[in-house]
């Protein structure tokens, strides 16, 4: 991994390389990061995990939104030093390699999604959203969702979709319970 | 027994999407997720005014940055004559600058660095000295007798008129306002408005010494105009020449133009013979790239006193930004403004426009339309709803009584366009009883008594979607016409590109659709291929709604020459004649006995393993297809809103949406195309605009300045359907992407002018914000939003 992040950190000496360490989606992972790299970039450039999007540079589109411990966050205006000691969770995290996590699952099933953008940071915040409250209203969904922004869908299917894995989530655990 | 076409994913199956399968997992392919070895990236300086000489570019500190490997201005590009380009609308637009600035935000130089935050510090290094002149950021201004002109790049450009249009009978006209009862006038300014996808623009060159070869991965909606235009600018040989448009994350007309970055990134490429990615940040798309609207109406109605339009006047003043260059495909210089007033039954009609250019960002786009129909549109209802008050009448009586008959079609409009089916009135009833309508009427006077203010807004029209036919619709001079290729393979399962580009809309899920419905091939048995200029078909791209009608069609049509060779396999399989053999769903028989039949899967493996003597081998074909006419879809939106007097704000309660877009597809996606246009058309009504101060400032480069809604404000939708096949299209179907986004927003203007009646306000411009209203009800007044806007 080291090369890869002489390809997005500066070469110059006089800006110091600060060693971090992070757990992402489940894996502890250690580099070396210039301190003004962003989380987003982090993840995309150098982890090459590309579901998560940068939109608008802003912390307004939450596009780039992924999980720090568990708490939708804004990737593309959080630095890198700043996840060092802490767990982050990407769209690639959501499930394994053959398996779809219900929020997935719905948003496919509601047809929550159009151009798939604004999709992987809607699912991530949908996830906190039902971790914390797994039987939410649907103005508490819109509401949980407002830091998301998407241009197609109009979200009411988004809405939809979260509705759709809450009830699947709830269905799951008490199958489990049963069991 | 027949095939089930529903459960085949035919046509009329919500079949669930297949591109989903990717993207939910986060495995889309969106331009920037795109690597390739040894990659530079590139990042774009921008003018921080409006108006100003160049005095100088100081380039040496950017070059002394470790890592930068080359930086570009307007000067380097002009020494191999690409400091300016052509543009969609036959006038040239600025690369990188070399002699002025012309808008805040327009490209001066670009740096090139092995990582794109060492191409941002090269930018910052950049030192460029300007000198100020006057700002023009309305067409009062740029008519002005003192103006500027801000083309004195052109030789013969003394003034900032771009063009005079006209259109319609002008003494028929004034004929019919000579002896109308009534005459009903408005004006008002459809603001500046941006599409801006979550995505941003971006390109990544790829120039191949040894091969010659030029890629370029891009966020295009028409790869195939991209690929003719790179051939015919930059002289590069079009076979050598292959752009690949990967996954697009949204495009609503943004991505249909060229832009001056992916032009610098192409030559960037070919003189550093490496990659270079070039990704847009969000203001610069916001500030640079293609806004749409930003139109002045004077509208006139000429009518009799029991509500009949006599007649339509209208004139318009179009600000087109520092270069002309409208992305629209349509010979007539104001798009298809004059598509107004299509679904009512008027005699006689006149319409002049006038372009100017401003120190205003150019590349008037159809941000989610055809090109000026959702102006025209707003433009129709809003005067409609002012004609109806007038008078009077009520605004659905009024509404009917003008509309076109559905006995009346095909119909030639006073503008001279020609509708051809609809069920007009039908549409608007089914609207008026979802919401209530008398109901609602009763419930508004009850809630006056106890100082509440609602309203309610209907917004009814037909829309031409689908460039071309080709007769009147052409990208410089290349013909509006699509393509489909299909390719089935031996076992029956199949292959299909064509030449039009999904951005969400959902072809690899809908196209398969008419493959299952015209060949009883399973929608899953059939993979879908689009954007990549050196596999696909030569076709015109997707925007104005035209994929469905123009390579949709062409899908159809590619499916029914499979179907008749596929017919002559069968008779050979069957030995019979070809005269006996019947077709259904996915099956060929012999007539009078239906138990002896072959499948189409049958078929295919006989066209690799067992073709008949003489018949070219293999299972395949090209459609080329070009529209007798545009579809003619309608739409019915009604609105109610409480305003609260106190604040200006207003709440939207319920939006009904009644779309006949003839045969649906796939219904899941239709409604959802719906969904998202009437989410846009609320964001123009109540938010969503780009303004700018006397000095040329863009108020809105941003998400902060430019609002956009959220989950949270944004309304629920109640949608129902009225189907009137369209009569020229091969499966019947219509446009159906952007119905909502044109015909929306007058719904929602019209609702909150309802409520303000007893106000006497007859208009409040766009974005319909607080301050605007509480300033219409507190001062019984118009509000206007043209710029500049003063900031406090």
């Amino acid at each position: 991994m080291t090369s890869l992040f002489e390809e997005i950190t500066t070469t110059s000496s006089d800006i110091p390389i600060k060693r971090i360490t992070l757990t992402l989606n489940g894996r502890s992972r250690t580099v070396n990061v210039e301190p003004r790299l962003l989380l987003a970039h982090l993840i995309r450039q150098g982890f090459k995990l590309t579901g998560t999007h940068t939109g608008c540079d802003t912390t307004n589109c939450g596009a780039c939104t992924v999980l720090v411990d568990g708490t939708p966050v804004k990737s593309c205006t959080m630095l890198a030093v700043q996840a060092d000691g802490h767990d982050v969770m990407t769209v690639e995290g959501l499930a394994g390699p053959s398996e779809l996590h219900p929020i997935q699952e719905g948003f496919k099933d509601e047809h929550g999604l159009q151009c798939g953008f604004c999709t992987p940071g809607m699912m991530l915040t949908s996830k906190a959203l039902l971790d914390r409250n797994p039987d939410p209203t649907e103005d508490e969904v819109r509401w949980a969702l407002s830091g998301n922004l998407c241009r197609c869908t109009g979200y009411q299917n988004i809405v939809k979709a979260v509705l759709w894995a809450a009830e699947r989530l709830r269905d799951e655990d008490e199958g489990g319970g049963e069991a | 027994m027949v095939l089930d076409e529903i459960k085949i994913g035919g046509l009329g199956a919500s079949r669930l999407r297949v591109e989903d399968n990717r993207f939910i997992r986060g495995k889309g392919n969106y331009v920037d997720d795109i690597v390739l070895p040894g990659m530079l990236h590139m990042e774009i300086l921008r003018s921080p005014v409006a108006h100003a000489r160049i005095k100088s570019i100081d380039t040496s500190k950017a070059w002394n940055i470790p890592g930068v490997r080359l930086v570009l201005t307007g000067e380097m590009m002009a020494a191999r004559n690409l400091a300016w380009m052509p543009t969609l609308s036959y006038d040239t637009q600025a690369v990188l600058a070399t002699d002025k600035v012309r808008f805040q935000g327009q490209e001066v130089a670009a740096v090139i660095a092995d990582d794109p935050y060492i191409a941002k510090d090269g930018c910052e290094a950049i030192v460029v000295e300007y000198e100020s002149l006057p700002v023009i950021v309305n067409p009062d201004q740029a008519r002005a007798a003192d103006a500027p002109v801000i083309r004195d790049d052109k030789a013969n450009q003394t003034d900032n008129v771009v063009f005079n249009w006209e259109v319609g009978d002008k003494a028929g006209t004034d004929a019919a306002f000579a002896r109308a009862d009534h005459v009903s006038k408005i004006e008002m300014h459809y603001p500046r408005s941006h599409p801006s996808p979550i995505e941003t623009c971006g390109s990544i060159a790829d120039f191949d010494r040894a091969t010659s070869k030029l890629t370029v991965y891009m966020t295009s909606q028409a790869p195939h105009i991209i690929r003719a235009a790179v051939a015919l600018v930059a002289e590069l040989p079009e076979h050598m020449i292959r752009i690949v448009s990967p996954d697009i994350g949204g495009g609503f007309g943004n991505k249909v133009p060229v832009y001056p970055g992916y032009v610098v990134s192409i030559l960037a490429s070919i003189l550093l013979e490496k990659p270079v990615k070039w990704i847009e940040d969000k203001s610069g798309n916001l500030i640079s790239t293609g806004f749409a609207r930003d139109i002045y109406l004077k509208g006139e109605l000429a009518l009799r006193n029991d509500g009949k339009i006599l007649g339509v006047r209208m004139h318009t003043d179009s600000d087109h930004g520092a270069f002309f260059s409208d992305a629209q495909p349509s010979k007539f210089k104001i798009g298809l403004l004059h598509a107004a007033f299509a679904c009512y039954d008027v005699p006689v009609a006149h319409l002049t426009a006038q372009g100017v250019y401003t120190n205003k960002a150019p590349g008037g786009v159809a941000y989610r339309c055809s090109f000026r129909i959702t102006e025209a549109m707003f433009f129709q209802e809003r005067m409609v709803q002012a004609a109806a008050d007038e008078l009077g009448v009520d605004q659905a009586e009024f509404r009917r009584m003008n509309f076109v008959r559905d006995d009346d079609f095909p119909h030639r409009t006073a503008f001279g366009f020609l509708t051809d089916s609809g069920q007009y009135a039908k549409c608007l009833d089914v609207g008026l009883e979802a919401i209530g309508y008398e109901d609602f009427l009763k419930e508004k006077e009850e809630a006056k008594k106890r100082g509440r203010l609602l309203g309610l807004g209907i917004s009814t029209m037909t829309e031409p979607l689908g460039a071309g036919n080709s007769r009147e619709y052409d990208i410089l001079g290349i013909k509006m016409f699509d393509s489909a290729e299909l390719r089935v393979h031996m076992t029956g399962k199949a292959l299909l590109r064509t030449g039009a580009k999904t951005q969400g809309q959902g072809h690899e899920t809908t196209w398969a659709q008419i493959v299952a419905h015209e060949l009883g091939i399973p929608a899953a048995d059939v993979v879908i291929e689009e954007g990549d200029t050196d596999t696909a078909p030569f076709g015109m791209g997707t925007y104005a709604s035209r994929s469905t009608p123009v390579a949709g069609a062409a899908v159809a049509m590619a499916a029914r020459k499979i179907r008749a060779k596929s017919r002559k396999l069968a008779a050979h399989l069957l030995e019979a004649s070809e005269e006996d053999i019947e077709w259904e769903l996915g099956r060929f028989y012999l007539r009078g006995a239906p138990e002896r039949g072959v499948t189409i899967q049958e078929c295919a493996m006989a066209a690799y393993s067992n073709m008949p003597d003489g018949m070219e081998p293999g299972l395949e074909n090209v459609a080329y297809y070009d529209p007798p006419n545009l579809t003619w879809p309608f739409g019915c939106y009604i609105v109610t809103v409480e305003v609260d007097p106190e604040t200006g704000v207003w709440d939207v309660l319920r939006v009904v949406a009644v779309d006949d877009c003839g045969v649906r597809i796939n219904p899941m996606i239709v409604e959802g195309q719906i969904m998202g246009g009437l989410t846009e058309a609320y964001a123009m009504a109540n938010m969503q605009f780009i303004t700018f101060d006397e000095e040329g400032n863009c108020i809105g480069g941003n998400y902060t300045d430019y609002l956009l809604p959220t989950a949270w404000e944004t309304p629920g939708y109640e949608l129902h359907e009225v189907v009137t096949p369209c009569p020229h299209h091969p499966i019947g179907a219509k446009g159906i992407g952007e119905c909502a986004t044109v015909g929306g927003p007058a719904a929602y203007v019209n609702a909150v002018m309802d409520a303000l009646k007893d106000y006497g306000v007859r208009n409040v411009d766009m974005p319909l914000l607080p301050d605007r209203v509480y300033k219409a009800i507190t001062e019984r007044t118009d509000v206007s939003g043209a710029p500049p806007v003063r900031m406090e």
